[in-house]
């Protein structure tokens, strides 16, 4: 079955194209993208032309909590709200219960999304038997199985000799070591960010050099190994000048920035809400000099992608002492919404740049396909609404969870619909795409 | 009802009441709360002096305190204070209550609530502890000391010390020495002295400096003569024996010889300066013994003052004001 999505701003940077196009869709691919196409039989679907259309987003950060912690989150709960917040695809972290270091459960999760038939889930392994940082996981079975990258998330890779020889191995294969870069000793049991608001309100910080300490780690491994380092959720200007200092020296190293890392600051720890566990993750909210140096980061390209690390929690256990809740937060039916609003309504970064950081890059750091609107390509389509006014709503939220400091905020963007594969698995009801 | 209030004429407070149902923080406080809070107290030591120490301020009144750390000081002021205010109290210790059983505070809480106290009295390691409890409960929330946050009715008695002693707060230099960094103590009486317009300045070793110090509007120094020099008041900080020996700073021998208060340091303050100490003191750590006993120490005074405080603290979040109002 062919459809013509009709009309509607196409932003495809990987193909250099951004303006008003028509995209052809036949069954689960991309035939082709040109301005006024002929219907040629297809069905029509005319697309307003204050809407966008992009390749489909790609969060190469999220915990889908299952095996095991079914209570905060299920592969199908996390792959509805995937697509609900505009991610064709997610990439799901391996501190499941069990870890997620070997082939069954891999194919566990597998099974999970394709029942689930909402975003792509693309499995990450471990890179240690446990994550326990003793011995490698069996990483050539989980790259068979269809993971596409391996990370001890939650905590960095234990020693330096490890990640050396997991980069190695995992080099064989293409995979990117992805890492929580921290230093433990440094961090110690540390629950926000080092400053005036965590000294004020009596809250042990961390500073910024913890984490930046597993950056550089990261780079000198990655240049002595030649594979390829990506830091999660960087939230440090110091962690980005060592990303930056790597790149110029040609390492094999990307990063990414979660939105709340590019959108709050550590003075969320008192206001509106004091001590709001909502807004405890790790790493932790940072001070204004470290959120601009996010966002000059996501403007200037010397940070790959934008993804959540969703990270849902149950309220039972949001809902207690700040130093007793566990780090996170969800993020998937949020982060477009924000970079809209904080990025590109400001000025700071142009659409195609954003559907570099949501689409492009991820599917490229990963080597997933997608990231383009080529012909050929699956069919995985992001129509995003810039103008759209949307109210964030906890309780509304798709995920089982709703840890969000987002609650209540009035933000400019969202989006309209998204297709997997052809397939339309959202439209927003406050656009109501029809025939979609 | 017969209040217990006098004003004071040459400094008369601007309110006559706290906006707050709870006292959670000095850092919620304006200079005129903490003004009534301190005059209150005044009449309030009056009673503790009268030879029947007792007034119906609290009578039917229920007032829970709820502790979650050892606390043999802090307890028991609250508890006469309480009693001197005719109030019904009732004493939950950890080691005696359910939360051993794994129940969260918040549960805890409801669970408090649901028997109808009027004020909760909070003790707890966590900081925050007591904003929590305030979100969840209707009745009062006192807070008796959260992790390393605040310890407001500490400050408010430190306060009232200097106030009896120097007859002001504004203008005075107060030094604070010890372990900055795990100290709630501190904190409030960051808050509260500079709300004072006192000038305050803080000494220990850098490891135990929060940080960003500077942005707390007080004077951070590593030179304890620095801090001492010309000094009004100086403030003793506990030194945790227990987690700092060897990660903080190399000894307690070595951190005395650096930053124990003795009588050649205070030698440098001014002539009428006064020693305080929030307790439980480390003789030979923080402070020399001969300094801690010595004539310019005020250190059970401030003691006696925490039930006075306490006391006027307990009045005003009761209601005591807008009764007195209405009466």
């Amino acid at each position: 079955m062919k459809r013509l999505l009709k009309g509607g701003r196409v932003v495809d940077p990987a193909s250099g194209i951004d303006g008003r196009h028509d995209v052809l869709i036949d069954g689960d691919r991309i035939v082709r993208v040109g301005p006024d196409l002929p219907a040629d039989g297809a069905e029509v679907v005319e697309i307003p032309a204050s809407l966008v259309v992009c390749p489909g987003f790609i969060d190469m950060h999220v915990h889908l909590r299952e095996p095991g912690q079914e209570h905060k989150e299920t592969v199908a709960t996390g792959a509805a709200a995937a697509v609900a917040g505009g991610f064709t695809a997610v990439a799901c972290m391996p501190n499941t219960s069990p870890v997620n270091d070997n082939a069954n459960v891999t194919a566990f999760i597998l099974a999970k999304a394709a029942e689930a038939g909402l975003a792509r889930v693309y499995p990450i392994g471990a890179v240690s038997r446990g994550s326990k940082g003793e011995l490698l996981a069996d990483i050539a079975e989980l790259k068979q199985a269809g993971c596409v990258a391996i990370t001890d998330d939650g905590h960095p890779v234990a020693t330096a000799l490890l990640m050396r020889r997991a980069m190695e191995y995992a080099g064989m294969f293409g995979m990117p070591l992805i890492e929580h870069c921290e230093d433990p000793t440094l961090k110690g049991d540390a629950v926000a960010h080092e400053g005036y608001h965590a000294a004020a309100l009596g809250l042990r910080g961390m500073p910024g050099a913890a984490e930046a300490l597993g950056v550089e780690r990261g780079v000198l491994l990655s240049e002595l190994t030649g594979s390829a380092f990506h830091v999660a959720h960087m939230s440090a200007r110091v962690s980005l000048r060592a990303v930056r200092k790597g790149k110029e020296a040609g390492v094999r190293v990307t990063c990414e920035v979660a939105p709340h890392h590019f959108t709050l600051t550590d003075e969320s720890l008192a206001s509106p809400i004091p001590y709001d566990t909502n807004v405890k993750m790790n790493p932790p909210l940072r001070e204004v000099a470290d959120r601009d140096a996010m966002l000059a980061g996501l403007a200037d390209g010397s940070v790959d992608a934008i993804a959540t690390d969703h990270a849902p929690h149950h309220y039972d256990e949001k809902k207690v002492e700040f130093d007793r809740a566990p780090f996170g937060i969800v993020g998937l039916e949020t982060a477009v919404s924000l970079a809209l609003d904080r990025l590109v309504h400001t000025g700071l970064v142009r659409l195609p740049r954003l559907v570099e950081l949501l689409s492009v890059n991820p599917a490229r750091i990963l080597r997933v396909a997608g990231g383009t609107l080529a012909a050929g390509a699956p069919a995985d389509i992001t129509i995003v609404a810039p103008d759209l006014k949307v109210r964030i709503e906890a309780a509304a939220l798709r995920s089982r969870s709703k840890n969000t400091p987002f609650d209540g905020w009035e933000l400019r963007g969202g989006v309209a619909a998204t297709l997997v594969g052809g397939r339309t698995v959202f439209v927003n009801p406050a656009i109501g795409l029809k025939r979609l | 009802m017969s209040a217990p209030v006098t004003t004071r004429v040459d400094d008369p407070p601007a309110v006559t009441a706290l906006r707050s149902k709870d006292l959670l923080g000095i850092a919620d406080l304006t200079p005129e709360e903490i003004s009534l809070i301190l005059d209150t107290a005044e009449a309030m030591k009056e009673v503790g002096e009268r030879p029947i120490k007792k007034v119906p301020a609290l009578r039917g009144k229920t007032v829970v305190n709820l502790f979650f750390e050892p606390s043999t000081r802090t307890r028991t002021s609250f508890e006469i204070a309480e009693k001197r205010l005719s109030a019904d109290t009732l004493n939950i210790a950890v080691a005696s209550s359910s939360v051993v059983k794994g129940e969260t505070l918040a549960d805890t809480a409801l669970n408090l609530e649901a028997m109808r106290p009027d004020m909760i009295v909070l003790r707890h390691s966590s900081s925050g502890a007591c904003h929590l409890l305030s979100r969840i409960c209707r009745s009062a929330i006192i807070n008796a000391g959260d992790g390393m946050h605040e310890h407001p009715t500490q400050a408010l008695l430190d306060a009232f010390t200097i106030r009896e002693r120097k007859k002001r707060l504004a203008g005075l230099k107060v030094a604070i020495i010890g372990d900055l960094l795990h100290s709630r103590v501190l904190r409030s009486n960051i808050h509260l002295l500079t709300r004072m317009g006192s000038d305050v300045w803080v000494c220990g070793p850098p490891t135990l400096i929060p940080a960003d110090i500077a942005r707390f509007g007080v004077r951070a120094t590593s030179v304890i003569d620095e801090a001492v020099a010309d000094a009004d008041v100086i403030m003793l900080l506990r030194v945790q024996l227990e987690r700092m020996e060897g990660s903080f700073f190399p000894s307690l021998r070595e951190y005395f010889s650096v930053f124990g208060m003795t009588e050649a340091r205070l030698a440098r303050a001014r002539p009428d300066a006064i020693i305080m100490h929030p307790g439980p003191m480390n003789r030979g750590v923080e402070i020399a013994s001969e300094v801690a006993d010595g004539p310019y120490s005020v250190i059970l005074e401030q003691v006696a003052n925490g039930v006075a405080v306490r006391m006027a603290v307990l009045y005003l979040l009761s209601g005591g004001a807008s009764d007195e109002a209405a009466a």
